[in-house]
């Protein structure tokens, strides 16, 4: 098979990159080493859609967040994904916070996000009224939102696919050589001939450039730890509600996710962890605090889950997209926590980079629309409609059928956190002790992780 | 709407006795709602003897257990693959099957949902997520029902008596328990447990352990402890964090039956009723946790409540005199006493302290001690409360506590 362009990379960012070739006619493959996408920094975050109003006024990074926005907005329906809307609320709780107040709002006016207003505390807790008292005012962002951070990604994928690109997993790039005008690509699965090269990498972004040239950035992962707290606590939180952020950090966020849970976190750690990162108890002691103090009857509330992401961040700020028109190459790095957001936006200007250096793009005029199956606890979920079959996991109320369908299809489940990202099966308060034999029946001989030896008859 | 006299919500021990109780009393309109594909709860998977000698005077396995418990409540109708996914006012049950949403409803309902350890998430532990994490009940189901051998070599944390399920259900596997890890300075289970770990299983037994991490990925590759000699790593490919149980309560947390924060379970009076009278409750729902005999026993008396409330024998509370837990009273259930009290009670006065201790066990209304009595108290043990509803009749707030305590 002769592919136009190798995408290195199957996080967000990497597959929808994929998805806005494909549908331009371009013959792209992408390359994730890890067993299933969103093996990587997309794996865990936070799940918002960030209207860019915080982001640096005139930088790609907002031009980027606008665009991937809309286009989300835009799409969403026909790919099945949700939109959970909340709005996010800047909250002050001192004077010197609240004097920054003022400063956020004429930003967010500048990056166009001219919906954004201030509320007074009489109008905050009242669209907050389990808000721990003592809070001097908000910034209103009508339109940050939350989604799904995984179904997102993997509709993404799926387009990409019904419109004839190859996504190969367990396929981990060794290095590369430049013949010519082609890439020789050493993977883990053999070489690969390809004209053009994208950098998707994310977490090894610095590693997979030094194979183009000497990186002019390394990646200084920053890991989030984040807790989730059980759906019982949904009613508590409406908005996303935002501290006022400093120079090192947004700080911690409480909000609800897409599954009928509440989230807060991130930490902002800068580690040398690129893989498997690791949680700390006293971290998620401090969140679960931090939570509890800002919500104080999130302490009639359990904490279901825990989970570390890392951010693949570089020494600055901006994103760093460029194309090096004479190799073949296009890097797409320090995609450091907008990247959910911005992929879509991403995408297209990196398509932009593509056509303007290396071919031509024939957008389709027939997309294939690619529904992925419904996680978000908003909308109606399998369980709830007609003849749903066996229920699974009852913590998250996932059925057989959703099961067999992940680990089905143009693009199975290739491991135990994927099958679990597509479905939510085990995810919920109790994790799989009731619910982790019967997946691990249905998955069995499917899943590469998953305990598969008989026991002896 | 389907209605039924009772409703019984959990097919485990609890569920099974009250359903075969009702039946014995001549209540015709019972049914078990089931969410798993078979009846028997817990016991299902807990492949070892050890259950039925006060129930069915044999020893039996887990699984005949649950099988004996089934047969016994024959005649009932079992509906399995049945979750029930909201309990409302008026004795109405949400439930979804197979086939899709229905709603039922039923003059009383028991709730019987049972017990589960908290995963390792909830305690917060430090480390990676790798596969290869269980808890005890996640390791029998894979052992017992996927017949799956999950791991090869395994830490057990906690010492409390489930522990010592896992290690049976790891020697059953083929699964070397290379450790059991207990956090405070002694094993929690009673009876010879240390000795019988080291002895039988050849695991070695340490206390005063605490898990510092978790290690490896995408599976485990070893625990990093601390302990009085120090740190180490224990390398495993298992860890199995055992005990710590919760009730499955899942359902009453967004009903509109109060929940008792410090057992997690309902608020429950002697009677078994819930707070609104329409609902009871037994088993190990009410706290955590007890044998299942103690959970068959709570079934069987919580029917009779029942069958005695559907036919006028049981009057509504006039009033109640509630119980607070205090000091090292963990948790203590039923937390109220119904009055008037004209029947022979259905749960006794049960709780727990939070650590070893000797003192004097107390219930004080105000100044007024009701009843004591000098104790030894151990952690996860059964305490029973001999206090009735008639000393307390007029006694509106009782504080149980450990009065002069000297931690043992």
């Amino acid at each position: 098979m002769k592919f136009d362009v190798a995408i290195i990379g199957g996080g967000v960012v990497g597959l929808a990159i994929l998805r806005r070739l494909a549908l331009g006619g371009v013959s792209a493959v992408l390359l994730e080493k890890g067993a299933d996408i969103l093996s990587g920094a997309s794996k865990g975050n936070s799940a918002l859609l960030h209207t860019g109003f915080d982001a640096p006024p005139g930088s790609l990074e907002l031009a980027c967040m606008r665009a991937g926005y809309a286009e989300y907005l835009e799409i969403r329906e026909r790919l099945n994904l949700p939109l959970v809307v909340t709005g996010g609320l800047v909250v002050a709780w001192n004077d010197a916070e609240a004097a920054q107040l003022p400063a956020i709002l004429a930003q967010a006016h500048r990056n166009g996000v001219t919906d954004a207003v201030k509320l007074d505390p009489a109008t905050l807790y009242s669209r907050e009224p389990h808000l721990a008292p003592g809070a001097l005012g908000a910034v209103l962002v009508p339109g940050e939102h939350v989604i799904d951070a995984w179904s997102a990604p993997l509709a993404y994928a799926l387009q990409a696919l019904a419109h004839g690109a190859s996504i190969r997993r367990g396929c981990e790039v060794l290095g590369g050589e430049r013949r010519g005008d082609v890439w020789m690509l050493a993977t883990s699965q053999g070489e690969l001939r390809v004209p053009v090269v994208i950098n998707g990498a994310g977490l090894y972004g610095d590693r997979v450039e030094g194979i183009a040239r000497t990186p002019p950035f390394s990646i200084r992962p920053r890991k989030g730890q984040f807790v989730v707290f059980d759906k019982t606590a949904w009613p508590l939180v409406n908005a996303i509600v935002l501290p006022v952020p400093t120079e090192r950090t947004k700080g911690v966020l409480v909000c609800r996710t897409a599954y009928g849970n509440v989230l807060a976190g991130p930490t902002a750690e800068e580690v040398d962890e690129r893989e498997a990162p690791t949680v700390d108890q006293a971290a998620l002691e401090a969140l679960v605090q931090k939570a509890r103090a800002l919500v104080p009857a999130l302490a009639g509330h359990g904490v279901n889950a825990v989970y570390a992401g890392l951010r693949p961040a570089t020494e600055s700020k901006e994103y760093r997209i460029e194309a090096l028109a004479d190799r073949g190459w296009i890097t797409v790095a320090g995609i450091r926590s907008t990247g959910l957001t911005g992929s879509l936006g991403i995408a297209s200007h990196v398509a932009a980079l593509y056509a303007r250096d290396f071919g031509s793009l024939r957008e389709t005029s027939a997309p294939i629309w690619t529904p992925v199956p419904n996680l978000c606890e908003t909308r109606e979920r399998p369980w709830q409609a007609a003849d749903p079959g066996e229920i699974v996991c009852h913590c998250e109320m996932v059925t057989r059928h959703e099961i067999d369908a992940a680990l089905s299809g143009p693009l199975p489940a290739g491991d135990l956190g994927g099958l679990k990202r597509r479905t939510r099966c085990m995810m919920g308060r109790c994790q799989g002790f009731y619910c982790s034999w019967r997946v691990t029946q249905l998955a069995s001989g499917r899943l590469a992780d998953l305990p598969a030896e008989p026991l002896p008859a | 709407m389907s209605t039924h006299e009772v409703i019984i919500v959990g097919g485990g021990p609890a569920g099974l006795a009250a359903a075969t109780e009702l039946r014995r009393l001549g209540i015709r309109d019972v049914v078990v709602l089931e969410r798993e594909q078979q009846a028997g709860g817990v016991p299902r998977h807990c492949g070892h003897p050890g259950f039925g000698w006060r129930e069915f005077r044999r020893i039996l396995s887990g699984p005949a257990y649950a099988e004996r418990l089934v047969a016994s409540a024959a005649g009932v109708p079992v509906r399995t693959g049945t979750t029930v996914t909201a309990i409302e006012p008026g004795g109405v049950v949400q439930t979804v099957t197979p086939k899709g949403r229905e709603t039922l409803r039923a003059a009383r309902v028991l709730l019987a949902t049972g017990t589960r350890e908290t995963p390792r998430s909830a305690q917060l532990v430090s480390g990676t997520r790798p596969s290869g994490v269980f808890n005890t009940g996640s390791l029998q189901q894979l052992v017992y029902l996927a017949k799956v051998k999950p791991c090869t070599r395994a830490v057990v944390v906690g010492s409390e008596l489930v522990a010592f399920s896992s290690l049976l259900t790891l020697r059953h596997a083929g699964i070397r328990a290379v450790a059991l890890l207990e956090e405070s300075d002694t094993v929690l289970a009673p009876g010879p447990a240390r000795l019988a770990a080291s002895v039988l299983f050849g695991t070695q037994v340490i206390t005063s352990a605490r898990v510092l991490a978790v290690q490896g990925s995408p599976r485990v590759t070893g625990v990093e402890i601390e302990h009085p000699g120090g740190r180490e790593i224990i390398a495993c490919d298992g860890v199995v964090f055992s005990g710590r149980f919760v009730p499955e309560a899942a359902i009453l947390r967004t009903s509109h039956l109060q929940v008792d924060p410090r057992s997690g379970g309902p608020v429950v009076d002697q009677y078994a009723r819930t707070t609104d009278s329409l609902f009871f409750a037994a088993g190990n729902l009410l706290r955590p946790v007890e044998a299942s005999w103690t959970a068959w026993t709570e079934g069987r008396a919580a029917a009779r409540a029942i069958a005695a409330s559907l036919r006028g024998n049981l009057p509504e509370a006039q009033h109640h005199t509630h119980l607070e837990a205090r000091g090292a009273i963990r948790w203590i259930s039923p937390q109220r006493l119904a009055h008037p009290a004209p029947l022979p009670v259905a749960l006794p006065l049960n709780l727990r302290v939070t650590h070893p201790l000797r003192g004097r066990l107390r219930v004080m209304a105000g100044t007024t001690e009701l009843w004591s009595e000098r104790r030894r108290l151990l952690p996860e043990r059964r305490v029973l409360l001999p206090l009735s509803a008639e000393q307390a009749t007029s006694v509106a707030e009782a504080v149980i506590d450990v009065a002069d305590p000297v931690a043992l």
